[in-house]
């Protein structure tokens, strides 16, 4: 290998969205609309967006992750690596054996055999039949299916169903690896074993792009990662600042008729401004709020969230303070701060507060405003895991 | 030709820029000299998954042996019963009794017409029906076609051994005729394949392509010399031999049934007309191919 390797360079793509003509019905009259009206421009041009605005990037026997929210293009951008797509501008090159697991068992037939299946599955992603036949006790192995190889895979659980397909996926010996958020499939156990087989890859020198919402995933493969928004790339470099930088995506304020969010700050407890803090420290969320209606029974809540979108924690003032209200007239100003003990492990999470009141109905909120920041709690190296417990060890001998 | 290239890219990349579609990826080769871009192989290299997917679609045709079996004969009996219903019509308004001859014909022609319909069918659907592969996986898609046409030969070669031993039995017996059979199941096959790319293809951007093909394949045999032969249409037999389709069955009834060499004028118009539609619909097809997975 070693002289396997991506270039990206000055990639555009385009879709067009809304109505397309995908029938004989509706192009035939449509056509005879458009001689008769001798409109030649309005109608059938379809509206077309960029999905991908000049990409570029080389990866040479390396690992890149391709981070970004929903609709950034990432998965357009593997698409054009894999040929399934072209571009409208610029050049895709890909130099050596390309595998991509995008879509695990794809091609997967429910009415044949796991056996079976190994074969057309292998062949669809690129592999020879003897090529097959000799990663064959490899591939039913690292799958675990054991017994059920000879089941029709209609009868297989959706869990013994993708890691068939992760493991035929993975058995092609790739040169050049295309990963689209496969690591998710399995149980624990499957998933820490598809993950140590991407990092055997990287080991040996196989070009690896990776493309996942799992940030854990992210920077334990991946030294480098472009970050894409909308298409545009917004940073390309190492993968610990393309993550913070992912993050600050989430930061966001929602405003609307009911309130104002006049000033939002986050701050240790002795006022210094700032959203990076150590584990176990004093953190305050203070908001001052401006009410633009009247505003009745009303209530603050704070929610912490994992960047996965895990809840770690909610509170809300009408737990804190004994149910007392948010009255307030038009016009009128308050504050809310909540303080925290911030006893949670490094790593960034994200701090949501909204406004809500109960309406008639109990449990049943109305929403009028939020905002979401992000806090960076700085590295400790003693513990993993979601919560800071505050560890210590004693080790007595004898 | 393209499918000749492709075997001369398996001994290495001498001439990088003829298999290459777009001029991005031409320019991309150049640039890239002696290296290749590994998602431009040819078809040739993926001779193992075209013989996967055939393999594929007779596996669950024949999953159960009785029926997949059934089905291979099913269609061509079907013809020539309604082959038969037509004949006894013809015969009592003309008043000439029914031959036995007149009645092989059918059967030799049922068998290839009932492979057309079947593989048209089939190919025009072979892309819809794999949207899955289409817009996942890269592979040279007129895999897909092609393979739906060559599992449906397969069934035509279980209800042509079938055919076999009805003429044997029959007495019939063979000439040296027989050797043209080649020749005109590769025109046949050829046709067949050009046809079904090129209805894959537009099936794949206009969805009610195939119900179109349906209503054609359903009326298309009363414009094919199935039932009857042109001859018996006398001076206006010529008509039904400009379907390229004709001349192939009434050549292949004759060398298998009547013992006679094919009329050498009909068999060089369809052998063209194989090629022609061939040539055109690859054509069609590899300028198409890139725009499939985003009209899919």
């Amino acid at each position: 290998m070693g002289h396997n390797g991506i270039q990206f360079s000055g990639v555009w793509k385009k879709f067009a969205k809304g109505e397309k003509f995908d029938s004989l019905r509706d192009l035939i009259p449509s056509m005879a609309k458009w001689l008769v009206s001798g409109n030649h421009r309005g109608e059938l041009r379809q509206r077309e967006f960029w999905a991908l605005k000049d990409v570029s990037f080389d990866v040479h026997g390396q690992a890149l992750a391709l981070i970004g929210p929903n609709g950034s293009g990432k998965s357009t951008a593997l698409k054009l690596l894999s040929g399934i797509l072209k571009p409208d501008r610029g050049e895709v090159h890909v130099r050596g054996r390309l595998g991509a697991l995008i879509e695990l068992g794809a091609g997967f037939h429910p009415d044949l055999t796991g056996r079976e299946n190994i074969y057309l599955n292998g062949t669809i992603l690129g592999m020879k039949k003897a090529e097959i036949t000799r990663k064959f006790d490899e591939i039913v192995e690292f799958s675990g299916i054991g017994e059920f190889i000879d089941t029709p895979v209609k009868r297989y659980s959706s869990g013994m169903y993708a890691r068939l397909g992760f493991s035929v996926a993975a058995h092609i010996d790739p040169e050049v690896l295309l990963v689209d958020e496969v690591l998710s499939v399995g149980d624990y156990h499957f998933q820490q074993k598809c993950f140590d087989k991407m990092r055997d890859f990287v080991r040996k020198g196989t070009t690896l792009v990776f493309v996942s919402h799992n940030m854990a995933a992210v920077s334990g493969l991946c030294k480098t990662a472009l970050l894409l928004k909308h298409g545009v790339p917004v940073f390309l470099g190492d993968v610990a600042g393309a993550i913070q930088k992912y993050y600050s995506f989430y930061e966001e304020e929602t405003s609307n008729d009911n309130i104002e969010l006049a000033e939002v700050r986050l701050r240790t407890a002795a006022g210094e401004e700032r959203d990076v803090f150590d584990p176990g420290e004093c953190v305050v969320l203070e908001v001052k709020l401006k009410a633009l209606q009247d505003l009745r029974n009303a209530h603050a809540a704070l929610l912490i969230h994992t960047v996965d979108g895990q809840l770690v924690f909610d509170t809300a003032t009408s737990r804190l303070l004994n149910n007392r209200p948010l009255e307030l007239k038009k016009g009128e100003t308050a504050t809310v701060a909540f303080t925290l003990d911030m006893n949670l492990r490094s790593g960034v999470f994200l701090m949501g507060f909204n406004i809500s009141s109960e309406i008639d109905v109990p449990g049943q909120y109305i929403y009028y405003n939020g905002c979401v920041k992000r806090v960076v709690m700085s590295r400790e190296q003693k513990a993993n895991g979601i919560v800071h417990l505050n560890p210590r060890a004693e080790l007595t001998l004898g | 030709m393209k499918l000749e290239q492709t075997e001369a890219w398996e001994q290495g990349p001498t001439d990088m820029s003829a298999t290459t579609q777009s001029p991005v990826v031409t320019a991309a080769l150049r640039e890239a000299a002696a290296e290749t871009d590994s998602r431009q192989e040819g078809l040739f290299q993926y001779k193992d998954l075209l013989l996967m997917l055939i393999w594929r679609d007779i596996k669950i045709r024949y999953k159960q042996s009785i029926m997949g079996f059934f089905w291979a004969v099913l269609m061509p009996i079907l013809i020539i019963g309604s082959g038969m219903i037509v004949m006894v019509v013809f015969s009592t308004i003309s008043g000439h009794p029914i031959n036995k001859t007149d009645v092989l014909a059918v059967a030799a022609k049922a068998v290839p017409w009932a492979f057309f319909v079947a593989a048209i069918r089939f190919g025009t659907n072979s892309l819809v029906a794999n949207k899955e592969l289409v817009t996942k996986i890269y592979f040279p898609r007129a895999i897909m076609p092609i393979a739906a046409v060559l599992a449906s030969f397969f069934d035509f070669a279980v209800a042509e051994s079938v055919l076999a031993i009805v003429l044997i039995l029959a007495r019939v017996g063979v000439s040296v005729q027989i050797f043209w059979l080649p020749v005109l199941l590769a025109a046949l096959m050829l046709f067949t394949a050009g046809l079904a790319l090129l209805l894959a293809c537009a099936n794949l951007f206009f969805r009610d392509v195939k119900y179109l093909v349906e209503v054609v394949l359903t009326y298309g045999i009363f414009f094919t010399p199935v039932f009857y032969s042109a001859a018996k249409l006398g001076k206006w037999g010529w008509i039904l031999m400009l379907n390229p389709l004709g001349p192939i069955l009434e050549s292949i009834s004759s060398v298998l049934v009547l013992h006679q060499p094919p009329s050498p004028t009909w068999l060089v118009y369809s052998a063209a007309w194989s090629v022609l539609i061939f040539l055109v619909s690859w054509r069609i097809f590899q300028k198409s191919e890139a725009a499939f997975a985003e009209a899919i």
